[in-house]
């Protein structure tokens, strides 16, 4: 147990030591809240033209959130790098030679890792959410005691924390952080919006992680048929992470390092 | 100690640590030596638990790596110079490694002012040159003031001072019983800290032996001499009974005389010398010739799985004028 404390205090050194966690940290927080309040702005100047139907199904909590399609991706860049640096430095073999238990070395990472992303995620779903709704206006913002609104905001902190978690589960496996990239950043950018706008592959659209995850973010029902309620989806989301983790568990495990 | 029994390492169908056994023991330096490519780093991280051999096993004083629970107290590695974030200070790299073993915080500055890098501790290694690096490494190793300690080319990038210093610490932490393992494909820079040899080529063991052994086996002495009148010259120690064979830019080369003895023949002949002076043959040229042969031997077949490492199989030794005496003592 004293030795679990010790590399967890390694592994906070590490962490807090490089440039690069500060900045993808700030990054997700500040594009986050910074596009979502200006999205919102442009919401609630536009909302008179909206057509009857978008305005009933209007989710002014999640509106608020809507900066986190860009912001996720500097929390993708958090979990990637905490991760690659060990391999694209060469620094994975000293702190494998000091810690030879796998096993413990990554759960210790992706712990401290995981944690820093949740105050993060979570600031920054607060942060997001009531300026959020102030730009909105009486008229259209919800309040944070309104049906489902505290969870979908303590939703939308847990999903920025699981996407990070899912970026490092993936980099263990991957080691590069180009390759890491190349493959996060389209997936979540791109091809997990071309799925979910075409017809034809929108319901499988829903079984991807950030599609699933997100469900958690809405407080006005969406008229889709979505197989599954908020947490739900935020089932679905976890359980791509589980399988992250345990991908990248069974890596480390065998190959040289 | 150190115990490699069998130890093999093999990419697909490329084979690049072919089963090696001997023995790393403490209280002297163990040279580890090879060409470029002949499989030392990869040994060394299959010791280290970091690559998985294919057969055979590592033991650090009878135990698994992995079975260390809190290793740096009993090992410290020097690997490659770079195992380092180039963007965390070097404090706060020794840190990282000192915390996750219980090392306390007054070592990490310890060491910093051993390696000489106490003026730069709180510096990003992005700037250091090579040679710092090396130091940070080699601090990293003494972090737990362990019993073994390894080093993988420790004077990469070193300046002679810093060669120096390496080499001087090197028998110091053997003086103290501890054991030491360094590798260099360097003879030259071998034969100056090892009191024990290891020879790998093409990842099998060609000689287990020590040093002091290596050189008698390895070096030829010999004398020579350079006269305007060599014809006179080498008459006048035939006719003494000394064989004369042609040396570098027309020298004579005599073998297995004293340098006085042979001075005293030419000035009682009256011949006029130029040179005179005592020589060794280069351990460099005996290791390359060494490593030479199993390159070819390798070349032209390759022996059966199970052959003994040390090439006793047919073949090995052949090419050899009777000065790789050092290959046979690969039984060990």
């Amino acid at each position: 147990m004293a030795r679990n404390g010790r590399v967890l205090h390694s592994e906070w050194t590490k962490i807090r030591s490089v440039r690069s966690t500060v900045w993808t940290l700030a990054a997700a927080l500040v594009v986050t809240v910074g596009l979502g309040v200006l999205i919102c702005l442009l919401v609630r100047n536009t909302y008179d033209d909206l057509s009857p139907t978008d305005r009933a199904t209007f989710d002014a909590t999640m509106t608020s959130f809507a900066g986190m399609t860009l912001g996720q991706l500097a929390m993708i860049a958090f979990g990637i790098l905490v991760i690659s640096n060990e391999y694209s430095t060469g620094m994975i073999r000293a702190s494998l030679a000091a810690v030879p238990q796998r096993g413990t070395l990554m759960a210790a990472k992706v712990a401290v890792a995981t944690l820093l992303a949740l105050v993060v995620g979570m600031i920054t779903a607060f942060a997001a959410y009531f300026p959020g709704q102030a730009v909105l206006g009486s008229g259209l913002a919800s309040g944070i005691g309104d049906p489902g609104v505290l969870r979908a905001v303590v939703g939308a902190g847990l999903y920025m924390t699981l996407i990070a978690v899912f970026a490092m589960g993936v980099t263990w496996v991957l080691r590069s952080p180009m390759l890491a990239f190349g493959i996060l950043i389209p997936f979540f950018f791109m091809i997990s919006g071309i799925l979910s706008a075409v017809s034809a592959t929108r319901k499988l659209s829903y079984w991807l992680p950030d599609q699933a995850g997100s469900m958690i973010m809405s407080v006005v029902a969406p008229s889709q048929e979505r197989p599954y309620g908020p947490w739900g989806g935020m089932a679905v989301m976890a359980a791509w992470v589980v399988a992250a983790l345990l991908a990248g568990y069974l890596t480390l495990r065998r190959r040289d390092a | 100690m150190i115990e490699l029994d069998g130890l093999t390492k093999r990419y697909g169908s490329k084979t690049a640590v072919a089963e090696l056994t001997f023995t790393v023991r403490p209280g002297i330096v163990t040279g580890f030596l090879g060409p470029n490519g002949a499989g030392k780093s990869t040994t060394m991280r299959m010791m280290l638990g970091l690559d998985r051999p294919t057969a055979g096993r590592v033991r650090i004083d009878g135990r698994r790596y992995d079975q260390l629970q809190e290793p740096l107290h009993e090992v410290g590695a020097l690997l490659e110079a770079k195992a380092v974030h180039p963007g965390r200070t070097a404090r706060n790299h020794l840190r990282c490694l000192a915390y996750s073993n219980g090392i306390p915080e007054r070592r990490v500055g310890e060491v910093l002012e051993l390696v000489g890098l106490g003026g730069v501790a709180d510096k990003r290694p992005k700037g250091f040159s090579l040679g710092m690096g090396q130091r940070l490494g080699i601090a990293s190793a003494l972090l737990g003031d362990p019993r073994i300690l390894m080093f993988d080319e420790p004077v990469n990038g070193l300046d002679p001072e810093g060669i120096h210093w390496v080499r001087t610490m090197m028998r110091h932490l053997a003086a103290e019983g501890r054991t030491v393992f360094v590798s260099s494909h360097l003879m030259s820079e071998m034969a100056l800290t090892a009191d024990h040899l290891i020879v790998i080529g093409q990842g099998r063991l060609l000689a287990d032996t020590s040093m002091n052994a290596f050189i008698r086996e390895n070096s030829r002495s010999y004398v020579l001499l350079r006269s305007p009148e060599p014809e006179r010259l080498r008459d006048a120690l035939a006719a003494a009974g000394h064989r004369t064979a042609p040396g570098e830019d027309g020298g004579l080369e005599v073998d297995g005389a004293e340098a006085a003895v042979l001075g005293e023949i030419a000035a009682a002949a009256g011949v006029t010398l130029h040179e005179l002076s005592p020589r060794q043959a280069s351990l460099e040229e005996a290791f390359m010739q060494l490593t030479h042969e199993s390159v070819e031997y390798h070349g032209r077949s390759q022996p059966p799985d199970g052959a003994p490492p040390g090439g006793q199989g047919p073949g090995w030794g052949r090419g050899g004028d009777g000065d790789g005496a050092g290959a046979r003592g690969g039984e060990g």
